[in-house]
């Protein structure tokens, strides 16, 4: 398809005068638009405040947490890319890379949950196949409000199908998950997508690498008017009525990502790129600006050459546009027609819009004029960094002795509640929305084991993924649930059989502004930081989401763990479908604690006492022990013991095999609801074969547990949410 | 085996496909990609799940007029086996080579899930490794494959033996309701049965090491009667 035909700019347009005024509107403090009118020595255009406003905007510049983000381990020997570029990238061995990323789409998903958390998808889909990898799963991260609040509902509706119709339609499969519900996300959903791809080794592209004399080339969606200054949306608290906002977020459009996505894999297969970004948040002034940073070149750029789906567009739309399904690719000299074939065999539009230079400036010319000319170095590296006060978090109060009570019914009646409720209640409603197997490599999709497991092509390796993070564990205690995280997310890739190799994380905090909620922010790190370095699972990427407030009230502190492994044999990992005859074993100890647990919020509405402790140490040993029973074919099944504790895991089990298990073990809610860590369930056949410190919990049969149906037990796990979804409770 | 499956723009299971009929034929089919027009002589076509064009359109209803269609119609009608799974089934109804059409999920949701399928008509193309009633365990994957047709069609379909599959429970016995089609409907043959369209994917039901290859009996089946 042709590029765009020459337009005249409409006769009344002029670009409005900048003042200090319309700098603190756009966002910028007052100090900030200070430092703009020094490194220009002049006053800015409008759009050139659009540019500085949104790069030095939270969401693009990182300014309130970059300081603490260095405090993060992100070296290991199979570490290929860190933090820093769209997505990180792991040697996974055999000449193959795992490039991976979480991202948040938070605020647009809250104002149009359909589209918001359809593009939250597309964007995260585009770091990694950016990058030069075919994706190969996709997880996400949900949390919605109190399932009673008025807006729930529709909430989750549009979010579950936007996720479902991009990603099902590109043609990724959603292997796996997590969705909590909690009245602190009220007025602020939270919706993380994470991607996983695989590159070959050789074959990984960056955003870095450009040098002058190339020319720049813009290939994929026309550019509208949507979504223009989403990134200074994403920066600043919800108040009521922001609903208003709705023209910021994108529109998403997957098939034309399915054609990006193969076109960009068969350029990608030629040598005629030299650099290539994503147009993600801040659209063209994003992907331009990191090009020319990273190169340390200029860009000199003609926006009457960009493929515009309106008329009379003017260049602060333009740069600020953040249409989807757009990629900026950097080509070697002489090599466009080559790409141009490409492009137009998957039926996409593209055009050379501008070329690369060695004067170190960010110049764009339209309808015969220029309309900015500012410097490179100085909009990325004097971007604004605050070293924001921090509060100590308030202590959770102590754990009422009543916690420890059994409900009338005993254990029976406990896990009957448990099961239903709306954090422990199958998610199916959900995830049969999503296509976990197109691909035909998924072992392990939703539901089916700890971790999903997807094999790599061709291969009997496989990606062993998982997502987590509790956040009532982060909020009672931000160190100890921070590093709970990490912990959980090494537990899950090491339950199915995997080799834990490294993590994204999605932070998702409050208004950094405000001492307690810096806090918080800090004290998460360092847990996070403390267990990557004692379990060897350095962050490779990440994602910070700030100021999720309504109305001044914050949400949970939620930093999402994204964790990736390898399992060497699929056919070795563990699942948690369990047979007959099979005696089930809990490695880790016996459970005793109930603060922030489940059990003491569902059955006793306390949501009170600290977190369970976390012993790296104690993680590592059972951790390692179970992998190499799994590898060795010793256990033929295997949970972890989170949420609800060792008699929701088993209840999982059982329900997931279809079959009852007879337990032994005390009457005691801390032994069968403690969410102590460090701890798995494994099933074998042999107890004698197990050499380390173990409890017999039970052994499979029949077809209860603890005397209650197991189909009981379906039925009021999979009823909550199709019932609430259908208006029924 | 010289297999030939097409690959539109939007296609998204040309590789699961391809995966299955080698794993089945031991040879690699090829892709071939909408826009020529030469299949040559293929022992077998395939058009694969996926969202052609985005399903912008009715599902199906733009790919159904690609270049290479004039030409597989053609052979189709000369009697090359053709498969169409999903969202070839869609393009399949389109062309009219199978009657009837598929509207949006009873449920107005995309379903994913596993389900099982019982044989109701053998085809000598199709099922050469299957009897009457087997019972296969496949998955669903569709938005839009609640099958209709009018009673009039349903009764000569019946007649002609042009049921394929039906959606049923674990054991065959009882029928079960997946989407909203007509008499549980999952699949359909034209009248000569050299034509199979039906919207669950016997390509991801292929791989013990996944945990499930109830589907290979179909493949093997497929395979057989080519090498005959």
């Amino acid at each position: 398809m042709t590029a765009a035909t020459a337009q005249k700019l409409p006769e009344k347009f002029r670009e409005p005068a900048v003042t200090p005024e319309l700098a603190a509107e756009f966002g910028l403090k007052g100090d900030e638009y200070t430092r703009v009118l020094e490194i220009l020595g002049r006053e800015p255009t409008y759009t050139e405040l659009g540019i500085f406003s949104v790069m030095w905007s939270e969401h693009c510049s990182y300014k309130s947490s970059r300081a603490h983000l260095s405090r993060l381990p992100t070296k290991a020997p199979w570490v290929i890319q860190g933090p820093g570029e769209g997505a990180g990238v792991i040697d996974i061995g055999d000449g193959q890379a795992a490039i991976f990323k979480m991202e948040s789409h938070n605020h647009p998903s809250y104002i149009e949950p359909y589209q918001g958390a359809a593009t939250g998808v597309g964007g995260i889909l585009r770091d990694v196949f950016t990058m030069g990898a075919r994706p190969v799963a996709n997880l996400n991260a949900l949390r919605f409000g109190d399932p009673s609040h008025p807006k729930t509902r529709q909430l989750v509706a549009g979010v579950v199908k936007g996720i479902g119709d991009y990603g099902n339609s590109v043609g990724v499969p959603t292997v796996g998950g997590e969705t909590n519900f909690h009245p602190a996300y009220n007025g602020n959903i939270l919706v993380n997508a994470m991607t996983v791809g695989v590159a070959d080794t050789d074959k990984i592209f960056y955003s870095r690498g450009a040098s002058v004399g190339q020319p720049v080339v813009y290939v994929g969606s026309k550019t509208g008017r949507d979504g223009i200054h989403g990134a200074t949306m994403s920066s600043a608290e919800f108040t009521e009525g922001d609903e208003d906002q709705r023209p910021t977020v994108q529109v998403g459009d997957p098939f034309t990502e399915k054609l990006l996505l193969e076109a960009c894999l068969e350029l990608m297969k030629t040598d005629c790129i030299v650099s290539l970004q994503d147009m993600g948040a801040a659209g063209l002034t994003s992907s331009s600006v990191e090009i020319a940073a990273k190169g340390e070149i200029g860009l000199v750029m003609d926006l009457d050459k960009v493929p515009m789906r309106e008329a009379g567009m003017v260049p602060y739309e333009i740069m600020l546009s953040e249409s989807q399904e757009r990629m900026l690719v950097i080509l070697k000299p002489g090599r466009e027609e080559e790409a141009n074939k490409i492009f137009e065999k998957w039926d996409l539009d593209y055009a050379t819009i501008g070329h690369t230079v060695e004067r170190r400036y960010l110049t764009l010319n339209m309808y015969g004029k220029t309309w900015c000319d500012i410097p490179v170095p100085p909009l990325v590296d004097d971007a604004p960094k605050y070293m924001r006060p921090t509060a100590p978090s308030a202590k959770p109060a102590a754990l009422d002795a009543k916690a420890s009570e059994l409900p009338a019914g005993g254990l029976a009646e406990a896990l009957k509640k448990i099961i239903a409720c709306p954090d422990i209640a199958s998610k199916k409603w959900i995830y049969e929305q999503y296509d976990p197997l197109v691909r035909g490599e998924t072992k392990a999709g939703p539901g089916a084991a700890d971790a999903a497991i997807v094999r790599l092509d061709g291969k009997q390796k496989a990606l062993v993924m998982s997502s987590d993070c509790c956040p009532r564990y982060v909020q009672a205690n931000a160190w100890m649930g921070g590093m709970q995280a990490v912990a959980e997310s090494w537990r899950n890739i090491t339950a199915v059989g995997g080799r834990p190799l490294a993590i994204t994380n999605n932070l998702n905090f409050g208004n950094p502004e405000k001492p307690e909620i810096m806090g918080q922010f800090v004290d998460a790190i360092d847990g996070m930081a403390q267990a990557c370095k004692t379990l060897e699972y350095p962050v490779v990427s990440g994602n910070v989401s700030l100021y999720n407030e309504t109305n001044g009230k914050a949400i949970l502190p939620t930093p999402v763990i994204g964790g990736v492994g390898i399992i060497d044999d699929a056919r070795k990992a563990a699942l948690m479908t369990v047979k007959e005859g099979q005696t089930l074993l809990l490695v880790g100890g016996a459970g005793k604690h109930l603060g922030q647990s489940i059990y003491a919020r569902e059955i006793h509405g306390l949501e009170t006492g600290d977190v369970p402790p976390v012993d790296l140490k104690a993680e590592k040993q059972n951790g390692d022990a179970v992998r190499e029973m799994i590898t060795a074919g010793i256990i033929k099944a295997c949970h972890d013991v989170s949420d609800g504790g060792a008699l929701v895991a088993l209840a999982e089990m059982a329900m997931v095999s279809d079959i009852g298990i007879e337990t032994e073990g005390p009457d005691d809610a801390g032994f069968w609801f403690g969410e102590d860590q460090a701890r798995y369930i494994i099933a074998v056949e042999n107890p004698d074969d197990v050499k380390i410190a173990h409890i017999v919990l039970g052994k499979v049969g029949g077809d209860t547990l603890m005397g209650v149906p197991v189909a009981t037990l379906r039925d009021l796990n999979e009823g909550w949410l199709p019932n609430y979804m259908a208006g029924k409770n | 085996m010289k297999s030939v499956v097409v690959v539109f723009p939007g296609s998204n299971r040309e590789k699961d496909m391809a995966d299955a009929l080698e794993r089945a034929s031991g040879h690699r089919p090829k892709l071939l990609w909408h826009k020529e027009t030469e299949l040559g002589k293929p022992d077998l076509m395939v058009l694969p799940g996926g969202f052609s064009y985005g399903d912008y359109l009715r599902c199906g209803a733009i790919a159904a007029h690609s270049p290479v269609m004039k030409e597989v119609i053609r052979l189709a009608q000369a009697g090359t086996p053709l498969l169409a799974v999903c969202n070839g089934f869609q393009m399949l109804v389109e062309t009219r080579l199978v009657p009837g059409a598929l509207l949006r999920n009873a449920s107005l949701k995309f379903i994913c899930k596993q389900t099982h399928l019982r044989l109701e008509s053998e085809s000598p193309t199709f099922t050469s490794k299957m009897k009457k009633g087997d019972v296969i365990h496949v998955p669903v994957a569709h938005g839009e494959g609640n099958y209709v047709v009018t009673p009039d069609m349903l009764k000569g379909m019946n007649d002609n033996g042009q049921i394929a599959f039906r959606y049923c429970g674990q054991d065959g016995r009882e029928l079960v309701d997946i989407n909203g089609s007509v008499d549980s409907i999952a699949g359909v043959y034209n009248e000569t049965k050299t034509i199979l369209g039906m919207m669950p994917h016997p390509e991801d039901a292929t791989d013990a090491t996944l945990g499930n290859d109830s589907a290979k009996p179909f493949f093997d089946g497929i395979v057989a009667a080519i090498a005959r």
